[in-house]
Formats: structure tokens, sequence, C-alpha cells
């Protein structure tokens, strides 16, 4: 290489632009980093100040998140030994471990509201983005300006009625009310992005499949969907994020059957206050189905982010 | 293969008008070329057959059956695009395959596997077939958008001006290789393009196209010789034909002639009217001579070892002339 390139980077500024990326990485990974390690502090340990870093590692956390637990008597501990690893942990506070907590319920909720939802969302979004930009639609756009405006005020800001509607249909704390909640509000989303990617597959790609002998539909299974692979991949990861995160709605929407994990975290009450490295663990679980989806799918985020970008 | 015929069709899109009152038959086993620059109509001509779009009026029969609401499927027609025709997720394999798979041919996978061979064969790319469709030149993704035509026995192949793309070696090999598949296949296509050559050496009839109207239509060797308009003639020739005031050379013009049209292998040099060279073009097998007469320009053709220069002067004059009316239409 010679010492000066138009399309090279001086290593120099290679150097630099590293530094800031894992600058960059450092500040907004310490937050996830310090919830991580507090999931396996001791109640005490969490609350010390100067925050420990160094500190020995306990699941007392994770069990106290899975379990209820109730005070026993000291008759009562002796006569019964500790029955497992996890007895053994909550022994030290005088305390038996007396069934499951409802954190695996909770989360089981939230899995199916969010993938749920997203599928949804993602279906019907990839059909009607495909509808927009393939067919001369009567007021096409003043329909896509309608969609787009769905979104433009918080969602919250409508929470009493939908509150109230909710009540009267019997959605209430229900997860095909949630379901609908949430593809409601990402149906926007998903419309204009994958609308955005259909328009960037060119027509004559189904053309070429009508004559070669296939239905519309057809053509649209077996050339437009593979395609659009990656803008579906995209847009699927945008509205989990925000089904899986959403707070407001699900804690004035559910309760007893559907609640998810994001109002529940919270109120994990401990001995004398908040169990923060229940919280922590609590938190850290929830944190896994999206991470674990956003990486099976990175290739093609990758991809779908900067597609259209560049045309050949 | 099946015969061809639209029937006063006529197609616009918004206030432009792409087709006017087309009347053309394609006939069984023939070569079709559709000439004509870009905007003629040619396209449309072909998607109208194809059923890619609806025609506004007239009728569009293949095989003596009226098509005009059957769905492309329906219609048993192989078009080739002028670009983007290869499915990009697929293997070369199973872009030929694509539509014997079709629901209407669901032909056994073991005639396909056969069948891919031999087209992949008679287009030289059998060593590509595994690759991805994204993989190969633009020459050879365009014989495959071509192989994934002949794979098939359709009433006809549409053919939207495939070889524009490619550069000229390959474009020369493909012409030969159409025209023998045609011959062996025995199959109707119906070829678009703006290129005179192609036109020419492959066509067994030509359709000039101009603005949405068709102009002329018949043999390459007639076209050529009995334009009906100054259009036509000058769509076809190299080097063009020269559109001269008529009485320059000192022709007997018939009544009404506006405008005389002198191929350029129809100028006698030796006697007649002075002219002075103003350039002289070597090409080796044939010598053009850029003239001016009178302030009009000129192109004839002369001995390759010519020794004309720049401003010399010679005498030429009419042979068969073509004769137009103040419209363009032939007279005699």
């Amino acid at each position: 290489m010679s010492s000066f390139s138009v399309t090279e980077p001086s290593n120099r500024s290679k150097w630099f632009a590293g530094t800031l990326v894992i600058l960059y990485a450092l500040v907004t990974m310490i937050p996830l980093a310090w919830i991580m390690l507090t999931g396996f502090k001791s109640p005490a340990d969490a609350i010390s100040y100067p925050p420990k870093v160094v500190f020995e590692p306990t699941l007392e956390g994770y069990v106290n998140l899975f379990t209820t637990r109730t005070r026993q008597t000291e008759e009562f501990l002796q006569n019964n030994p500790p029955e497992n690893w996890a007895d053994d942990i909550v022994r030290q506070y005088d305390m038996v471990i007396v069934g499951p907590s409802k954190f695996g319920e909770r989360f089981m909720n939230s899995v199916i509201i969010g993938f749920g939802s997203t599928f949804l969302s993602v279906f019907l979004g990839t059909l009607a983005a495909y509808a927009f930009s393939r067919f001369k639609i009567p007021l096409a756009d003043d329909l896509l300006f309608f969609i787009l405006s769905t979104r433009m005020m918080p969602p919250i800001a409508v929470a009493i009625p939908i509150f109230l509607m909710y009540r009267n249909l019997g959605l209430s704390d229900t997860h095909l009310g949630m379901i609908l909640l949430y593809t409601a509000v990402n149906i926007s989303l998903a419309v204009w992005l994958l609308k955005g990617f259909i328009d960037e597959i060119p027509k004559e790609y189904e053309e070429a499949a009508l004559i070669d002998g296939y239905t519309r539909f057809q053509a649209f299974y077996k050339v437009v969907l593979p395609q659009a692979a990656t803008g579906i991949a995209s847009t699927a990861i945008f509205c989990l994020i925000f089904a899986w995160n959403e707070y407001a709605f699900a804690v004035l929407l559910t309760s007893a059957t559907a609640q998810t994990a994001p109002p529940f975290i919270p109120t994990i009450i401990g001995v004398g206050g908040l169990d923060w490295p229940a919280v922590a663990a609590g938190a850290t679980i929830f944190l896994l189905p999206v991470m674990i989806f956003t990486i099976l799918l990175r290739k093609h985020l990758l991809r779908g982010i900067t597609f259209g970008a560049v045309r050949k | 293969m099946a015969e061809v015929s639209l029937q006063n069709v006529s197609k616009s899109y918004g206030k432009t008008a792409a087709l006017t009152d087309i009347d053309l038959t394609v006939p069984d086993g023939s070569f079709v070329v559709l000439l004509g620059p870009t905007g003629a109509g040619k396209t449309t001509t072909l998607r109208l057959i194809a059923g890619l779009e609806k025609a506004d009026a007239g009728n569009i029969q293949i095989d003596g059956r009226t098509v005009n609401t059957e769905t492309p499927a329906q219609r048993d027609v192989a078009m080739v695009f002028q670009q983007y025709s290869l499915y990009p997720h697929l293997t070369v394999r199973d872009n030929l395959a694509f539509p014997l798979r079709s629901p209407i041919l669901k032909t056994p996978e073991d005639e396909i596997s056969r069948k891919v061979q031999e087209v992949a064969e008679v287009l030289h790319i059998p060593h590509k077939l595994n690759n991805k469709a994204t993989e190969l030149s633009g020459g050879e993704m365009q014989r495959v958008s071509i192989g994934r035509a002949l794979v098939r026995d359709p009433a006809i192949y549409l053919m939207d001006e495939p070889l524009s793309s490619l550069d000229a070696k390959l474009r020369a090999d493909l012409r030969v290789e159409l025209k023998r598949i045609h011959a062996e296949l025995a199959s109707t296509l119906l070829y678009v393009t703006h290129d005179q050559i192609e036109a020419m050496t492959m066509a067994s009839h030509v359709g000039v196209l101009d603005e949405g109207k068709l102009v002329q239509f018949g043999s390459p060797r007639d076209i050529y010789e009995n334009p009906s308009t100054s259009y036509v003639a000058a769509r076809l020739g190299q080097p063009r034909i020269n559109l001269l005031p008529v009485g320059l050379l000192g022709e007997d013009a018939p009544s009404g002639a506006h405008q005389v049209g002198l191929r350029p292998e129809n100028i006698r040099q030796g006697d007649g009217r002075d002219a002075t060279v103003v350039r002289v073009e070597h090409l080796g097998d044939q010598t053009r001579l850029h003239l001016k007469l009178n302030d009009h320009d000129v192109i004839t053709l002369t001995d390759p070892h010519s020794s004309l220069a720049p401003g010399e002067t010679i005498r030429i004059a009419a042979q068969n002339p073509l004769f137009f009316d103040a419209e363009g239409v032939r007279i005699t």
C-alpha cells in the first residue's frame, strides 16, 4: 500500500476510530454488566457502599427469583435437613422454600405476547406492505400516512380509552388483548419498514414468475419473500424489542393471568426491602431472549439496516 | 408452437398512447423482430401478449384462442426480460428449473434435470449450474435467462432486447445461437430490439414501430428495399439512407415527390453532379465517402482502396431512387 490512499484510512485514523468504538461500547455495557453482576451478589453486597466489584458470588438472587419462601421455627429447621442446594441457601435466613414463584409464568407470558405480537405485526405488515408496494390502491398515500399517524403520539396517551375499551370487551388481562395491542402499535412501523424493503425488489422478478406459470400469490411466496428476508428479520427485531420491553400498558392492563415480566420484576420484594439481587437476576434472564433473537438474526439485521443504501 | 395475432390493439398509460390500433400477426414458426426506437411501443407489445398488461381495446389471440382475460400463466408464453431476470436467491440450476416446477407444468424431477442439462449445454453454461445466480457475469446471466425460456415449450417466446446489455462479441455469438435454436425448435419467436443488425440477421419478418404505430411489416429484405415511409427507410441500413430534396441530383421525380431517398450503395460515381469530398473513412472492408453537394451531406460507399482525399471533387448520380411525399409516405 502506498503511503497515501483515498480509499484506505490511515493507521492513525483507524486507531482513533477503534478507540472511540471501544470506549462507546464500554460506556453502554457498564449498566448491563452491573445488572448481571448484581444478580450474583448477596443482598448485603448489592447495596454496599462503595460498590463492590470483587465479591463472593452466590446464587441467592436466582433462588429468590424463582421461589417463594417462608420463615420457619428453629425446631422445624433442625428436624428437616435441607433438601437441595437451593434450600441450603435460604436456610441462612431461617427460611424454607415452599414453592415456585410467579416469575416463570410471567416470563412465559412475555414470550407468548412478545413473539405472538411480533409474528402478527410482521405477517400483516408484509402483506400490507406488498399490497402498497405493488398494487394501485385508491388513496394509497393517504392510507400510508394514516397508518404512520398512529405513531405520532406516544401510545400511552390513549391509555385510558384503551383501558375502558378493553374492560368492556373483556380483553383486560388476556394474552389476546396484549398481543392485539402491541400489534396495533407495531404495525405502522412494520408496514413502513417493509414497504421500503419490498419497493427495492424489482417487480420484474414477479412478472417473470407469473409468466413462468405461477400465480400472484405463489410468486409472492417463492420470489418476493426470500428476497425480503433481510427486511423481515430486521423488522421482526424492532417489533420484538418494543413488545418485549413495553411497561406502561402491561402495568395498566395486566394483573393475575397475562402479566408480563416487566411489571413483575420490580415487585419482587425480599426480606426488609427490595431484593436487589433477585431483581437483577430477573432482569438478566429477561434480557436473554431478545439477545439470542438478535444474535440469530444479526447477519440479516446488519444487511437490513444498510439495505437500499447501495444500488448496482 | 402457435400463431399469435393482435387485432386493433390499443394501450395507453394515462394520457400517453403507447400503442395505437396495432394489427400484427406472428405466423406459426416465424422469427418476428419488432424494430423501433425507445418509446415506440415494442416492450408494451410484448407485455400485452404476455398478459402483464391489459389492452384498452382490441383482441389478442394465441393459437386461435382469444386470451384477453387470461392470466400470464394461462397464456403459455415464455419471456426473456432485458434485465433483472434471474431469481437472485436461487442457483442457476434452480433458476432454469423454476418454470418446469410451476403448478401448471409440474414436471417430474428426472425430466427437469435432463432438460436443464440440455439447455445448459446449448448455452455453454453446464459448469455454472451450481453457482448462485448472482455469481455470474452479465453475459452468463443473460444466457441463463434465455435458458429459462428455452426449457419450456411455450406457444411463443417473447424476447425483450435480450442482447442489449452484452458486449459486441457475445452479442454476435448469441445472435447466431438464437437463430440456430429457432431453426431447431421450429418455435414461434417475437423479438424486440432497436438494433437493426439483430433485425436483419435473425428475422424472418420485421415489424417497424414508430410512436405506437406499426408502420411496416414484411421480410427484412422487403423492408430494406421497399420501405413504405422515409422513417422506415432511415431505420434500416448502415450507413443510413440519404434523404435529399427532390431534383438535387437531377433525377426524374414523380409529381408530389418531396424527398428522394438514396441508399449509399445506390449512388453511382463518374457522371452526374459535382460533389466535394469532405471526409474519407477507411473501414477495411468498405470505404465511406462523406460528400457535400449544394450544402447537403451525402454519404456513399467507394472502393476500399480508393485514394480519394478531402477537397477533391467527384461526379455522382442517383440509381434506383425512392421518392417520398411531404408526409414521408413512399410514392414509387
